[in-house]
């Protein structure tokens, strides 16, 4: 996915960039109004995050302009202000989802998901491994044809694995990735969904392996 | 001559001395408890009998006391006791104003009557008859007999002696009547004080009343009469075909007969319904036999007519009697 | 505040009635004034005639061969005839000794014209001498001539009753015309303050509308007031909004650094510490939103801007929002709510406490678990149930107050704020907030909206 990313706060941005990197997704950051409606026209995206609060403007122009411009990419609006009428008010400007900064990056990703999901249908990734595919925006999972459902979790964490097969993940990285800052949660809850997913997974081309002391990784046969 | 004028004179200033009734007779019940109605008139009772009859024909119970007397008497008797009669009916119209002018008369606002007619809803006028010159027409070749007072006055100076003491007419002094006829005369016209002159020359009869002024004529004892009530000249008419009736064509004087309420009557309605019974007469009654008076008629225009209004009291005034009645007695008594 | 306004008689009422009042005092005024002109007119009418009848009388007087002699015209009386039929009196004095006509008719004076009971009436008098010089004598005539004011009354009577109708028909319609002025020059007042009643609770636009003159100091002081009002207002919300935006925003970089780095950290101690500083982050910066949000809601709630809504539509709106969230712990939010459940209240406030409380139900919901949305129309009421541990049952009272939060709270990110604010809102539209536990376990909150 594609994704482009306004936020006149460059560490921000970049600490944003390199999370979305992290599940696959590529994404363009610029710092002010001019500099995205540049990026805005030269290329198509799948997401637009969009900081209100910008040096040459604000961010609720951008948006109507967008909007009045017959851009249908979704966008996350990133606020810091908390005024109640604020978000209902972007919500109207044609807004699918914003997030309060400071925000949780795990909730933005939920967020971005969601609304991918609501959209779904532009562009689409999905990946195969052998008689196994994977949408991972929609959230489906094939195995040998049959379909099978997913909680989230257990979704969030086949697409993590999925999005670098033949990598070994620590636990540590995907308790990190899985579960909120707010709950506390050992590192074996992650046991748990591996478990699930090798249950899912089972008699299929694909299949978790565990690399004791170091994580997990995901290999397919053939 | 002199004499006999002043026959005439003491006679009627002894009958006003004296104050005899000319007629008194009481029509309705002569006793009872009914209420009477005291009438003080100057027209004679022959005259008013049907009136009287008809009106106590639809009150049973109802009297009247009907007083009959000369006109100046009638003024004199009513201011003397106001509260004796109920009703004063008379011809002297300006006597009448005076009395309803200082207060005498009881308004009757309920009564409807034309202006002209009446006087502050307390005078009311019933009748319109004129003054007229009769003459016995054996006097008169036929044709001959004069139709105003100028040529009545060119025919006495043409034949004076066969007129000498002939010509009759009121005593100005006695008769309140003859007094309005003659003021009324002499406002109008100069040629009433020449015809008063050539009269006194030629040794006029003066009379109280015009009653006895016809008879005289009727009896050839006097041959013109002047200024007489046409309608009781043509009450006598009928029984003598020897009078003639000329109301002069000059200006005739044209009076009402007046009627009031006294103010103090003591019936107060029964004397109301009798001016509106009076005052009720149709028409058609003009030629009914039982009302010998005329009826009331408006005076046409361009004839002479006593108007009805505070104006009459001018000839009463004292002064104005004096000065009147020095130059009338100049007139008609003329001493040699 | 507007019940204890204390208020005078309405100046529609003092207007009319200062109006009709004076239209009435002038209607009189005129009735006595034209009347009493009338009175004078009439009289003089009245006058000029007994003069010219007195003079006649008078001139008429003389000396012949030293007798008195008045022969008066006829028209000396005639001229006084009326047509409500006057009576007349006249008297004639030679040296002041009553010589003809009516005696006692002249009055003390000489000359001129008195007024006075005579002959049981009153009459007018008009009084006059002229001094006769003969051969050897010399003397003074006086005549008085009267006329009763039958008709003069009868006309002014006449007059009186016109003037009358005048004075009632201008009374009518000087009535009608303070009505009408009375409706117009209020009319702006009305118009104004319709303009003003009209507007929403956050409408401090100046008035623009033209007013008269005599308005002009107060509308003007009110849009000074409304533009002050608004200037503190929008520097208000700016501030906060500012504030907001400063505080957030490095919270934000921290944040994200703080992250990163976690994902880089392998020692466990140092990946604790890590932690330990995201969640300490986030409580501060939830606090901040909270506090804000509570200052918001708290000047709101004394103007709800009122709309018809409907809860169940309101409660879906914020599952919808809220399910990526719930979804990260997979929890379900069931909804149960009628097809109506309408309610007037203010969107933004009743949004926000439904986000709290939800918010609530979430953060103590265990993972894969169960938050109940319950939505009963009759009377109308709104129930959240989670299964997590439950109220502490000895601070259920307290719990709504600001800042308090339950003991089991541990470890769980939160500012105290979220139960404050949902009951300020469920109060501020005349309801309760309920809390308890529920028999099988978790938490309850009900927001009931019948008072």
């Amino acid at each position: 996915m594609r994704f482009l990313l306004i936020e006149d706060n460059a560490e921000l941005a970049g600490a944003i960039s390199a999370r979305m990197n992290l599940d696959g997704h590529v994404v363009d950051h610029a710092g002010t109004l001019a500099e995205a409606s540049a990026f805005a026209e030269a290329g198509e995206y799948d997401l637009i995050l969009l900081d209100v609060m910008l040096p040459d403007g604000d961010g609720r122009d951008f948006l109507r302009r967008h909007r009045a411009g017959q851009g249908d990419t979704p966008v996350i609006v990133l606020t810091a202000r908390s005024q109640v009428s604020d978000r209902v008010g972007m919500l109207d400007l044609g807004a699918d989802d914003y997030v309060t900064k400071p925000f949780d990056h795990a909730e933005l990703e939920a967020r971005c998901r969601a609304v991918l999901r609501r959209r779904a249908g532009t562009s689409r990734t999905v990946l195969r491994f052998g008689d196994v595919t994977f949408d991972a925006v929609a959230g489906q999972l094939t195995v040998a044809g049959r379909a099978v459902a997913l909680r989230n979790r257990e979704l969030r964490l086949l697409e993590l694995l999925a999005n670098a097969p033949g990598r070994i993940f620590s636990k540590q990285k995907l308790v990190d990735r899985l579960f909120s800052y707010d709950e506390d949660v050992s590192e074996n809850a992650v046991e748990v969904y591996i478990g699930r997913l090798r249950k899912h997974l089972d008699g299929s081309d694909l299949r978790i392996t565990t690399h004791r002391g170091i994580g997990y990784r995901l290999d397919h046969d053939g | 001559m002199r004499y006999l004028v002043v026959l005439v004179l003491i006679f009627c200033a002894a009958a006003a001395a004296a104050q005899p009734w000319e007629d008194r007779r009481r029509f309705g019940p002569e006793a009872g408890d009914g209420p009477v109605l005291r009438i003080l008139s100057s027209t004679d009772t022959a005259f008013f009998e049907p009136i009287l009859a008809r009106f106590l024909s639809e009150r049973p119970g109802v009297a009247i006391d009907y007083f009959v007397t000369g006109t100046a008497d009638v003024d004199r008797r009513f201011r003397a006791d106001p509260g004796a009669y109920d009703l004063v009916i008379s011809s002297a119209m300006d006597l009448q104003l005076k009395l309803a002018n200082d207060g005498f008369a009881l308004p009757l606002a309920e009564i409807a009557h034309p202006a002209w007619a009446q006087w502050r809803q307390s005078l009311f006028a019933f009748t319109t008859e004129p003054a007229a010159i009769v003459v016995n027409r054996t006097a008169f070749a036929k044709g001959a007999v004069p139709k105003t007072r100028q040529a009545l006055i060119e025919v006495l100076r043409a034949e004076p002696e066969r007129f000498r003491d002939r010509i009759g007419t009121y005593d100005v002094r006695e008769s309140g009547l003859g007094y309005l006829f003659a003021t009324q005369d002499a406002r109008v016209t100069e040629t009433y004080w020449r015809l008063t002159e050539v009269m006194g020359a030629l040794g006029t009869r003066l009379y109280c009343c015009s009653g006895e002024m016809i008879d005289d004529l009727s009896d050839g004892t006097i041959l013109v009469a002047y200024n007489v009530l046409g309608s009781y000249a043509a009450a006598r008419a009928d029984t003598t075909d020897d009078l003639q009736i000329v109301l002069p064509s000059d200006f005739p004087t044209t009076m009402m007969r007046t009627a009031f309420v006294s103010e103090r009557t003591e019936h107060g309605n029964l004397a109301a319904a009798f001016v509106r019974h009076l005052l009720e007469r149709e028409p058609e009654d003009a030629s009914d036999e039982s009302y010998p008076l005329p009826a009331l008629a408006p005076v046409a225009d361009g004839q002479s007519a006593i108007v009805l209004g505070p104006a009459l009291i001018t000839y009463l005034d004292a002064l104005k009697r004096r000065t009147f009645l020095r130059e009338w007695e100049d007139a008609i008594i003329q001493r040699p | 505040m507007t019940d204890s306004l204390r208020t005078t008689i309405s100046l529609r009422r003092r207007l009319t009635i200062a109006l009709i009042g004076g239209a009435a005092f002038l209607a009189v005024l005129l009735y006595l004034v034209v009347r009493a002109y009338a009175v004078q007119i009439a009289q003089q009418g009245q006058d000029d005639i007994l003069r010219a009848s007195l003079t006649s009388v008078l001139d008429a007087a003389v000396l012949r061969d030293g007798a008195l002699e008045v022969d008066f015209p006829y028209a000396s009386l005639s001229m006084l005839t009326t047509p409500a039929d006057d009576r007349v009196f006249y008297a004639i004095y030679r040296n002041d000794r009553f010589v003809s006509g009516y005696d006692g008719l002249r009055g003390d004076g000489d000359a001129g014209f008195s007024t006075r009971d005579f002959a049981g009436a009153t009459v007018r008098v008009a009084t006059g001498s002229r001094t006769l010089v003969g051969a050897d004598v010399r003397l003074r005539i006086t005549a008085s001539v009267a006329q009763t004011q039958d008709a003069l009354s009868v006309t002014l009577a006449g007059i009186s009753r016109t003037v009358a109708l005048f004075g009632t028909g201008f009374f009518l319609l000087a009535v009608l015309l303070s009505v009408w002025a009375t409706a117009t020059t209020i009319r702006p007042l009305q118009t104004l303050t319709s303009a003003v009643a009209r507007r929403g609770p956050k409408d401090l636009s100046p008035v623009r509308r033209a007013v008269p003159l005599e308005m002009a100091p107060l509308v003007g002081s009110l849009n000074r007031f409304m533009a002050r009002l608004e200037q503190s207002l929008t520097r208000s919300e700016d501030f906060i909004a500012e504030a907001a935006h400063r505080v957030r925003t490095p919270l934000a970089t921290v944040r994200s650094h703080a992250e990163a780095t976690l994902q880089r950290v392998d020692r466990q101690e140092n990946r604790l510490a890590l932690r330990a500083m995201i969640r300490a982050i986030d409580e501060s910066s939830r606090a901040a939103g909270q506090l804000l949000d509570h200052a918001m809601i708290t000047f709101r709630a004394d103007h709800l801007e009122r709309e018809q809504l409907d809860i169940g539509a309101l409660l879906r709106e914020q599952v919808d929002r809220l399910a990526p969230v719930a979804e990260m712990k997979d929890i379900e939010l069931r909804v149960d709510a009628p097809a109506a459940a309408p309610l007037s209240g203010d969107p933004i406030l009743l949004q926000n406490a439904l986000r709290n409380v939800i918010d609530n139900a979430l953060k103590y919901s265990p993972t894969e678990g169960v938050v109940d949305l319950h939505v009963a129309a009759s009377p109308l009421a709104l129930t959240v149930r989670d299964r997590g541990p439950g109220f502490p049952e000895d601070q259920i009272a307290e719990l709504p107050q600001r800042f308090a939060r339950g003991r089991n709270a541990e470890g769980i990110i939160g500012s105290g704020l979220g139960l404050t604010i949902a009951q300020d809102v469920v109060e501020a539209h005349g309801g309760r907030l309920h809390l308890r536990n529920h028999p099988e376990g978790g938490a309850c909150v009900t927001l009931s909206f019948s008072s």
